[in-house]
C-alpha cells in the first residue's frame, strides 16, 4: 500500500513538472502489423493524421501541441498492455487510450482505473462499460455491440413490415468465436424471445479462412436473414461465401466492423448490395479531408504518405472521428477546468461532459458526417445511433441507405446494469452518484 | 583463471553431487540471487517489471515445463498453450469459487489439475513417436482452447468469455487484480521460480530424471534395461503439465489480469515456448531461462531500440524487429545449435583456461 | 441425401486444398527429414510477390507467375547457402528451428516489401458456384475449388514422375534416406536442397494463388499451414499421396462433423476434430497412412 502511494506521489510529480512544457500526450496503440493489419492501417492513419492537421493547422488543441506516442501493438494483447505501460507515463502523462482491441480493452479496463486515465473504446470492447456510475474511466460511446444487435433487428423488421412479422423467422449470426463476436448473442436471445424470431448461431474460429461448413449450414437452414460480427480475414471469406451460394447480399448484414473496403474489394461484383451497420459516413468528401490532404499529407506530415488515395476509407473515417472526439473532450476539459494544461483526469471530466452536436461537427468540416452526441455521468455510451450502408460494387463506394436507428434501450440498458453490476460485486465497487 | 576449480577438494560423495559444485558457481547464483531479490525490486520502474521482468518469470516456468518433457524425456509437444489454459482457468474456477483459499494452495491445485490432463494427453505416447506425436498435442490445444471458450462454467456465464481474476492477496499483501503493486507480483513470481527450477533441477538428477534421459536417449534400450516407458513417459508429462499449469496460472492471476482462451493460449503459445527451449538449450534448466529471455526481452528491446534510438516508425520497426529475430534465431543455431546454454558452458570452458590457453 | 453429398463434395474440396499445402510439407520432408516450418509463410510470399509484381509494375498474369518462380529459385538459393549448408548433419529439431527462424525473416521481409494491406489477386480464376450444377441438380460446387483440384491432380501426377522416374528424383530419396551416404556415393547434397527447395516455392506459390483467390493476399495466409498439419500427420509425413488421401479425408471428416455434430455441442468443432481423426488413425498406424514403417532395433 506504502509503495502504491509513493508510486502514485511519483506520478503525480511527473505530472505536475510535466505540465510547464504544455503539450498533450497521445497515445496510439496502432497495428499495422499481424493477421489483422489490412484493418488497423487505415484507422491508426486516421486517428493520428486528425491531430497531425490540428498541429499543422490551428497549432494544436487551443494552442497547445499534441505530442503523439505511436506503438505497435499487432492486435496482440501481450504487447497492448506492454505499449500501454510504455507509453502511459511519457512526457506529461498520457491524456487518453483507444486501445482498439476487445482483448487489450479487457486488460486495460482495471488498469486506467487504477492509473485513472479515460479510455475510449469506441463502438467496441466491454460493453457495460456503458455504465458511467461503475465504470469511472471507460467511455464506449456513441453505441455498443448490444445496441447494434438491437438496431439490426430493428432494420430487420422495417424491411419486413413490423415487428410482428419478426415471429417465426430464422436469423443467423456468423461470428468471429471470440470476446468479440460472442458479444451480441444474448442480446439476440432476448430479442428472440420478445419477438418470435428463431435464432441460428454460427461461429467462425481466428482467423476465418476456411467456412465451408457454416456456409453450408445457412444453404440447408436458409435463413431469412445473416448478420455477421467478423473481424478481418473472416469478413473476406464469408462474403465471398455467401455471394458463392447465392445467397441475397441485401440480406447479410455485418456490423460496423464488417464494413469496410477491405471486406468487400476481394469479392469483387459478387459483394454488390452487401449491407453493414455503420455509425460515420464513408467518403472523401468533406472539407475536414480536404485540410487533411492540404496540411498533412502536401506537407509531408503522414505517417503513412502511401495511404494519400486511401483517405476517406471507412475505417479511416473511424479513426477521424474516434480523434476528433478526443480531442473535443480535452477542449471541453480545457473549458470546465479553465486551464490549458490538463491532466488525465480532467481530460476524463471533458469526455463525460462531452457534447458534440451536429452543427459542431459542421464547424469542424464534417457536416453531416455522423448525428450529434452528449455524453453523462451515467450513460458513457451516450445515444448511440447506426444507419445501414450498402455496397455499391460498381462505384466501388459505401452508402448509407437508411435512417440512423436508436436502440431499444428497454431491451439493453437492462442487460448493461445487470452486468455492469455483476462487475462492481466481483470487483467490490460501489457505483457512483450521478445524482 | 577466473574459474579455476585448482584447490576445491571435495571430502564427500554428497559434496561432489552438490547442484553447483565448485564454488565460482556458487557465488555466482548467490550473487545473481541477491540481484533478483534485492536490487532489482529497489530499481525497476512499473515499465520493466510489467513489460519484462515478470513475462520473463512466468515464460521461465512453462519454459521448465516443457523442457522436462521434450529436452530430457525426449516427447515433442505442441500443446502448451492449451495446458497453460487448463491452469489459468483452473486457478481462475478456484479462486471465485473458494475466494479463502490461500493463493499458493491455488496454484498448487492448478498445477496438479493440469498434470491430471497432461497424463491424460500423453497417453498415445507410448504409441506415437516424434513429429506424430505432436498430433495428440496439438489435438489437447485445440480441443482444450475450444472447451474454455465454449461451456459457460468455466468462465462463469460472464458475457463474452472473458476471465477476470478476483483480487487476492498472501500474507495480506495483494498479489492479483489490478491494485497489486508491481514489485509484490515480481517478488511472488520470482519466489515461485526459483522454489519450481530447484525442484526441476534435483528431480532431472533424480532416478526419474535419468530414466527420462534413457527414454530420450533411446527408449527400446531403456525398456530393455528394466525402464517402464509408458510410466515414464507419463510421469514427463504429469510434471510438465504441472510446471506449464503453473505458468498459465501465474500468466492469468498474476501477469495479465484477465484472459481470453482463443487469444491468451492459442497455438502461437505453443511454438513460442517450444522456440524458446530450443533456442535456450534441449534438456537444460538453465537454457530454459536463456530461451525465455532471448524469446521475452529481445523483441522488445529491438522495439525500442529500432523506434526510440532510430526512430523508425512503429509499422517498419515492427517488421524489421520481426526479420531480425528470425535473422538471430538461425544465427544462433548456427553457431551453436545445442543452445544457449552449451553457448554458456562454453564460455565458462574457455574462461577457465583464459588468458593462458594451451 | 443431397444436402449430404453436398457437404461431402465440399469437404473433399477442401480437402485438396489442404493438401496442396500439406505437398509442400511433403515435398521437403521427403528430401531432407527437415519439417519446414515455414512452408505457410512461404505461401504467403509467394502470393504477395505475386500480387505486388502485377499491382505495382502492372505485369501481365502469366510474367508475374514466372517472374514469382524465379523469385522462389533464388530464395531456394539462398536458404541453402545461408540457413542449410552450415546445419548440415543436425538432428531434425534443430533444422526444424531453423525453418522457423527462415519464416521469421520472410514474414517480415514479405509484408516490408510488399506492404501489409489486403491485395485482391486477379488472374483469371473461375469464382463463385457452377451454375450448371447448381440450376439443374441444386448440387453446390464451387468453381474455383474445382480448379483447385484438377491442379492438385496435375501436380501430384508430376511430383510422382518426378520422384520416381528421374535421376533427380531417385537422388533426392537417397538423400532423405542418409546425408552421409548419399554424399559418400557423389550426390551433391547442395544442388538437390536447391532443386527441392525451389520445387517447394512453386508449390507454396500455387498454394498461395488458390487460397489468395478465396480471401485475398494478406497476412493470414500465413496461417494455413495449420490447416496442413492434420493432413500431414494421417497420411504421413513422407508420403506424397499421402498428403492427397489425408487431406480428403480430413477435409470430409470435419465438414461431416461440424455440419451434423457441430450444432449439437456448440459448433467449431472443425479446429479439433481434425487432430482427434488424425489421432484416431495414428492410434493404429504410427507412422501415418502412407508413411514409411518405422523399423526399431536397439
Amino acid at each position: 500500500m506504502k509503495l502504491k502511494t509513493l508510486l502514485g506521489g511519483a506520478l503525480a510529480a511527473a505530472v505536475l513538472t510535466g505540465t510547464a512544457s504544455a503539450e498533450l500526450v497521445i497515445p496510439t496503440l496502432d497495428y499495422r502489423t499481424g493477421p489483422y493489419a489490412p484493418n488497423g492501417i487505415p484507422f491508426a492513419n486516421g486517428y493520428s493524421d486528425y491531430f497531425t492537421l490540428l498541429n499543422e493547422r490551428d497549432g494544436g488543441i487551443e494552442g497547445v501541441k499534441i505530442r503523439l506516442e505511436p506503438c505497435e501493438t499487432a492486435y496482440n494483447t501481450q504487447k497492448g498492455v506492454e505499449c500501454y505501460e510504455k507509453t502511459k507515463n511519457v512526457g506529461s502523462g498520457a491524456l487518453v487510450y483507444q486501445p482498439l482491441s476487445t482483448g487489450i480493452t479487457y486488460q486495460l479496463i482495471p488498469k486506467v482505473t487504477e492509473d485513472r486515465i479515460p479510455m475510449h473504446t469506441m463502438g467496441y470492447g466491454r460493453t457495460s462499460a456503458a455504465n458511467g456510475r461503475i465504470f469511472e474511466w471507460v467511455f464506449n460511446f456513441p453505441l455498443t455491440y448490444w445496441d447494434g444487435a438491437t438496431i439490426a433487428i430493428q432494420y430487420i423488421a422495417d424491411q419486413e413490415g413490423g415487428f410482428d412479422r419478426l415471429r417465426g423467422k430464422k436469423i443467423a449470426l456468423v461470428y468471429h468465436n471470440s470476446a468479440y463476436g460472442k458479444e451480441p448473442i444474448r442480446t439476440l436471445e432476448v430479442m428472440a424471445e420478445k419477438f418470435g424470431y428463431k435464432l441460428l448461431l454460427l461461429p467462425v474460429d481466428h482467423p476465418g479462412q476456411e467456412q465451408k461448413a457454416t456456409w453450408l449450414q445457412i444453404r440447408r437452414e436458409r435463413p431469412d436473414w445473416v448478420l455477421m460480427w467478423g473481424w478481418g480475414v473472416m469478413n473476406q471469406v464469408a462474403i465471398k461465401e455467401a455471394a458463392s451460394i447465392r445467397y441475397p447480399m441485401d440480406r447479410f448484414i455485418g456490423v460496423w466492423w464488417s464494413g469496410s473496403e477491405n471486406d468487400v474489394l476481394p469479392s469483387g461484383m459478387a459483394a454488390n448490395g452487401y449491407k453493414s451497420l455503420a455509425f460515420h459516413a464513408a467518403g472523401a468528401d468533406f472539407p475536414l479531408h480536404k485540410d487533411i490532404l492540404k496540411y498533412v499529407y502536401d506537407r509531408g506530415k503522414a505517417v503513412d504518405p502511401g495511404f494519400r488515395d486511401r483517405v476517406g476509407e471507412v475505417l479511416y473515417n473511424r479513426g477521424l472521428i474516434a480523434a476528433v472526439w478526443a480531442a473535443e473532450a480535452i477542449r471541453t476539459a480545457m473549458r470546465i477546468h479553465g486551464t490549458k494544461n490538463v491532466t488525465a483526469a480532467m481530460v476524463r471530466d471533458g469526455f463525460e461532459n462531452l457534447e458534440v452536436s451536429e452543427q459542431r461537427l459542421a464547424e469542424l468540416g464534417l457536416p453531416g458526417f455522423t448525428f450529434g452526441i452528449k455524453i453523462s455521468c451515467a450513460n458513457h455510451r451516450g445515444a448511440g445511433k447506426a444507419a445501414v450502408q450498402q455496397w455499391d460494387a460498381r462505384a466501388k463506394k459505401w452508402k448509407i441507405v437508411s435512417k440512423y436507428y436508436s436502440p431499444l434501450e428497454d431491451v439493453v440498458w437492462p442487460l448493461i446494469e445487470e452486468d455492469s453490476m455483476n462487475y462492481a460485486k466481483e470487483h467490490g465497487i460501489t457505483p457512483r452518484d450521478c445524482k | 583463471m577466473f574459474y579455476r576449480e585448482a584447490g576445491q577438494f571435495k571430502t564427500s560423495y554428497a559434496a561432489d553431487q552438490a547442484i553447483f559444485p565448485i564454488a565460482q558457481d556458487r557465488w555466482f547464483i548467490a550473487a545473481l540471487l541477491a540481484v533478483a531479490y534485492v536490487v532489482v525490486p529497489l530499481t525497476a520502474d512499473e515499465y520493466w517489471f510489467q513489460a519484462l521482468l515478470i513475462p520473463f518469470l512466468v515464460y521461465s516456468v512453462a519454459a521448465i515445463g516443457l523442457n522436462i518433457l521434450t529436452g530430457y524425456c525426449g516427447q515433442l509437444s505442441l500443446g502448451t498453450g492449451g495446458f497453460m489454459a487448463v491452469g489459468a482457468y483452473a486457478s481462475y474456477k478456484l479462486m471465485t469459487a473458494f475466494p479463502e483459499l490461500n493463493l499458493i494452495v491455488v496454484f498448487l491445485l492448478s498445477g496438479l489439475i493440469t498434470a491430471a490432463v497432461g497424463v491424460l494427453f500423453g497417453i498415445p505416447s507410448l504409441r506415437i513417436k516424434g513429429f506424430y506425436l505432436a498430433v495428440a498435442t496439438l489435438a489437447a490445444q485445440f480441443f482444450l482452447v475450444w472447451l474454455f471458450n465454449k461451456v459457460p462454467w468455466f468462465y462463469n456465464y460472464s458475457a463474452t468469455g472473458q476471465i477476470t481474476v478476483p483480487e487476492a492477496a498472501l500474507f495480506g499483501i495483494t498479489l492479483t487484480g489490478p491494485a497489486a503493486s508491481p514489485v509484490a507480483k515480481y517478488l511472488f513470481v520470482l519466489a515461485t521460480v526459483t522454489a519450481l527450477a530447484l525442484f526441476a533441477k534435483n528431480l532431472a538428477r533424480s532416478r526419474t530424471g535419468r530414466c527420462w534421459m534413457a527414454i530420450r536417449d533411446m527408449d527400446i534400450a531403456a525398456e530393455i534395461i528394466g525402464i517402464r516407458p509408458l510410466a515414464t513417459k507419463l510421469t514427463a508429462f504429469a510434471v510438465s503439465s504441472f510446471y506449464v499449469g503453473i505458468a498459465g496460472a501465474l500468466m492469468f492471476a498474476v501477469w495479465l489480469g484477465s484472459a481470453e482462451p482463443t487469444e491468451a493460449f492459442n497455438i502461437d503459445k505453443s511454438f513460442l515456448v517450444l522456440f524458446m527451449i530450443i533456442i535456450g538449450g534441449l534438456g537444460t534448466i538453465l537454457g530454459s531461462f536463456f530461451g525465455a529471455a532471448f524469446m521475452v526481452v529481445m523483441p522488445i528491446a529491438l522495439k525500442n531500440l529500432m523506434v526510440d534510438a532510430l526512430g523508425f516508425s512503429t509499422g517498419v520497426a515492427e517488421h524489421v524487429q520481426i526479420m531480425l529475430m528470425g535473422a538471430l534465431i538461425v544465427f544462433f543455431l548456427i553457431v551453436e545449435p545445442h543452445g544457449m546454454a552449451r553457448l554458456w558452458q562454453i564460455g565458462k570452458e574457455k574462461l577457465r583456461l583464459w588468458p593462458f590457453p594451451y | 441425401m443431397l444436402f449430404f453429398l453436398e457437404t461431402t463434395i465440399s469437404g473433399l474440396m477442401s480437402g485438396v486444398m489442404y493438401a496442396l499445402v500439406a505437398l509442400g510439407f511433403v515435398l521437403i520432408y521427403k528430401a531432407s527429414g527437415v519439417f519446414n516450418f515455414a512452408q505457410g509463410v512461404m505461401a504467403l510470399f509467394a502470393g504477395l510477390t505475386l500480387a505486388g509484381l502485377m499491382e505495382r509494375f502492372g505485369l501481365p498474369a502469366w510474367l508475374a507467375i514466372l517472374a514469382t518462380v524465379a523469385v522462389m529459385t533464388v530464395l531456394a538459393v539462398a536458404i541453402e547457402r545461408v540457413v542449410l549448408r552450415p546445419l548440415v548433419g543436425q538432428p531434425h529439431i534443430i533444422l526444424f528451428m531453423a525453418t522457423i527462424g527462415l519464416a521469421y525473416v520472410l514474414e517480415g521481409a514479405g509484408d516490408l516489401i510488399w506492404g501489409s494491406d489486403v491485395k485482391v489477386l486477379e488472374i483469371g480464376l473461375p469464382q463463385g458456384a457452377s451454375d450448371l450444377l447448381l440450376d439443374k441438380y441444386g448440387l453446390y460446387v464451387e468453381k474455383l475449388e474445382a480448379v483447385a483440384a484438377v491442379t492438385a491432380a496435375v501436380l501430384v501426377a508430376a511430383l510422382a514422375f518426378f520422384f520416381q522416374k528421374t535421376k533427380v528424383g531417385r537422388a533426392l530419396r537417397a538423400v532423405a534416406d542418409d546425408h552421409q551416404a548419399a554424399l559418400s556415393v557423389g550426390i551433391n547434397l547442395n544442388t538437390i536442397w536447391v532443386i527441392v527447395w525451389a520445387v517447394a516455392g512453386v508449390v507454396a506459390l500455387v498454394a498461395g494463388i488458390m487460397w489468395g483467390a478465396k480471401s485475398g493476399i494478406q497476412f493470414s495466409l500465413s496461417l494455413i499451414a495449420l490447416k496442413a498439419l492434420p493432413v500431414l500427420m494421417l497420411g504421413g509425413f513422407e508420403s506424397v499421396a499421402g498428403a492427397i488421401v489425408g487431406g480428403i479425408i480430413i477435409g470430409i471428416g470435419e465438414k461431416l462433423a461440424e455440419v451434423y455434430v457441430g450444432p449439437f455441442v456448440g459448433g467449431a468443432i472443425e479446429s479439433w476434430f481434425a487432430y482427434v481423426l488424425a489421432l484416431i488413425f495414428l492410434l493404429f498406424r504410427p507412422q501415418g497412412l502412407f508413411g514409411e514403417r518405422i523399423i526399431e532395433r536397439v
